[in-house]
């Protein structure tokens, strides 16, 4: 089925797709050319470490709600556009939790390794936050078309960690907030909303 | 002629050579007001705060380099207006400082609701620039003005019973908008030991870089306790009591497995969810090791001989 949306697409919206993906693609990428914007002028405040690692997160966990809300809202809507968006949203979901991984190795810990390795076994937090990150990276591997084509059936029961992934995404969140857990609350029940939904509109 | 001689300035061009050696500062300050507008950067709301005039501490100061008075005063952990390290600075002007009373009850001769400027007559304020380390691994230096709060204890006359003292902030959810949500349990509440107490090193500041505190830093006074996480170091105090069991104190109530009554700074012991070896220090790019009771060590470690600090943390 899957197979069949991506392929398939009616000719009349070829027109209106041609500049429509790439609009969305670069929408997607003004967060962290906003970040990168911030950080070289100063503006991410006095801790700016903190604040491009935490935003960053942010947009990966969002990134990623978003990416799962498109099989429901292509059963909700009955249309076939939201899931020519998936991978692409998927994608920037990881690039997003990498750069995120990237500002604690570089901008953070400053490559110190034991740290870092002292990090991932003792602290929950992370230990949850790079379990999800692992995982996601079979599933940007096998993203393309050719890698869905060669798995076959097995494809949809890879991708189907996705949902594992972001129950860690959130608790990654929840972990690490010192009192206030509104935020990490709101994307916990999003996700649950999009559990949900893909539940009861089983087709 | 365009290169003028120096007899040829007027004095009168010449700028100030303090405003001079701040002039990063003074053009970060008008480049965040400039983009305020657009992106509502953190620019500190304050209204005019007066000098104040003290003598400098160099025995009890620090000799490190100061951090910048925008990133101490746009980069707060104060729970009231709200959890962001940006709220205290954009929400905290709605507080009202002036007047200000603070009651003094428990086990002591004099107890009483003082007036603030009542309780600030006698002391004599002096500059303590003091390193500050927070429970979320980072860290400041702080030119505070105050006053030992052993001068303060003393005037109250607590008896042999007042083995603590307890401080609570002010509780007023209208000004206080953070306190409309439960994150914490108001009002905010802190403790000291009497002998931590009485140590030279823990001050009542009444402001920070030579004036009136910021509201978002505590106004209009507050504990420095340096040698302990920073969340130890009550913000603006409007209760002292005496008391002879441990009081309470709101980060242990909210999460005991995570803070307890002592948290002195300490790298040995790790909060349960993140070590505590290292800190970054505002303006620094590279974490630096952190000093055991944050580099106060000669002047408080006497004070726990013979305590389990992993277990009194």
């Amino acid at each position: 089925m899957l197979l069949y949306y991506s392929l398939i697409s009616p000719l009349s919206q070829k027109n209106l797709q041609s500049w429509v993906k790439p609009a969305v693609f670069l929408l997607c990428l003004f967060p962290v050319a906003w970040l990168i914007w911030q950080l070289l002028n100063n503006m991410l405040g006095a801790n700016p470490i903190e604040s491009f690692t935490r935003q960053s997160g942010e947009w990966g966990l969002r990134f990623l709600l978003i990416t799962l809300a498109m099989t429901p809202l292509r059963r909700i809507s009955g249309q076939a556009w939201p899931l020519r968006y998936r991978r692409m949203l998927g994608l920037f979901s990881f690039f997003y939790v990498s750069v995120h991984l990237l500002s604690y190795i570089v901008l953070d810990q400053f490559f110190d390794w034991s740290e870092i390795w002292a990090d991932i076994l003792k602290r929950p937090f992370i230990t949850i936050g790079m379990t999800a990150f692992i995982l996601l990276i079979p599933l940007a591997v096998t993203s393309n078309k050719a890698m869905m084509k060669r798995l076959g059936r097995s494809w949809q029961r890879l991708h189907r960690l996705v949902y594992i992934i972001a129950v860690c995404g959130v608790l990654h969140y929840f972990w690490l907030i010192k009192a206030d857990l509104l935020w990490p609350t709101i994307y916990a029940a999003i996700l649950t909303i999009l559990f949900i939904l893909r539940v009861k509109l089983k087709p | 002629m365009l290169i003028k001689r120096p007899s040829d300035i007027k004095s009168s061009e010449i700028t100030d050579e303090a405003i001079y050696l701040r002039r990063r500062e003074f053009m970060q300050a008008t480049a965040g007001l400039a983009l305020m507008p657009l992106f509502g950067a953190a620019v500190a709301k304050t209204s005019a705060l007066a000098e104040l005039k003290f003598k400098k501490n160099s025995k009890l100061s620090s000799s490190e380099t100061l951090t910048d008075y925008n990133s101490i005063t746009t980069y707060n952990n104060f729970y009231e207006f709200g959890t962001d390290k940006s709220s205290p600075a954009k929400h905290a002007h709605r507080l009202t400082t002036s007047p200000w009373s603070i009651v003094v009850d428990g086990h002591a001769k004099k107890t009483g609701k003082f007036d603030l400027e009542d309780i600030l007559k006698p002391h004599s304020l002096e500059e303590r620039i003091y390193r500050l380390r927070c429970v979320e691994r980072w860290s400041m230096v702080v030119p505070w003005v105050g006053f030992s709060l052993a001068d303060l204890i003393k005037r109250f006359q607590p008896t042999s019973k007042a083995k603590y003292v307890a401080f609570e902030t002010l509780h007023r959810p209208e000004e206080m908008t953070g306190q409309k949500r439960s994150v914490l349990e108001w009002p905010y509440v802190e403790g000291l030991r009497m002998d931590e107490a009485m140590n030279p090193l823990t001050i009542l500041a009444v402001g920070l870089y030579g004036k009136t505190m910021p509201n978002q830093n505590g106004a209009p006074i507050r504990l420095v306790v340096p040698w302990k996480y920073g969340f130890k170091s009550i913000k603006s105090i409007a209760r002292i009591s005496f008391v002879e069991k441990e009081p309470p104190t709101s980060w242990n109530i909210s999460i005991p497995s995570e803070y307890g009554f002592y948290s002195n700074v300490n790298p040995e012991v790790d909060h349960p969810r993140w070590s505590q070896k290292k800190e970054r220090r505002i303006g620094e790019f590279l974490r630096r090791d952190t000093l055991m009771f944050n580099g106060y060590a000669e002047q408080v470690a006497h004070l726990y001989k013979g305590m389990d600090l992993k277990k009194y943390y």
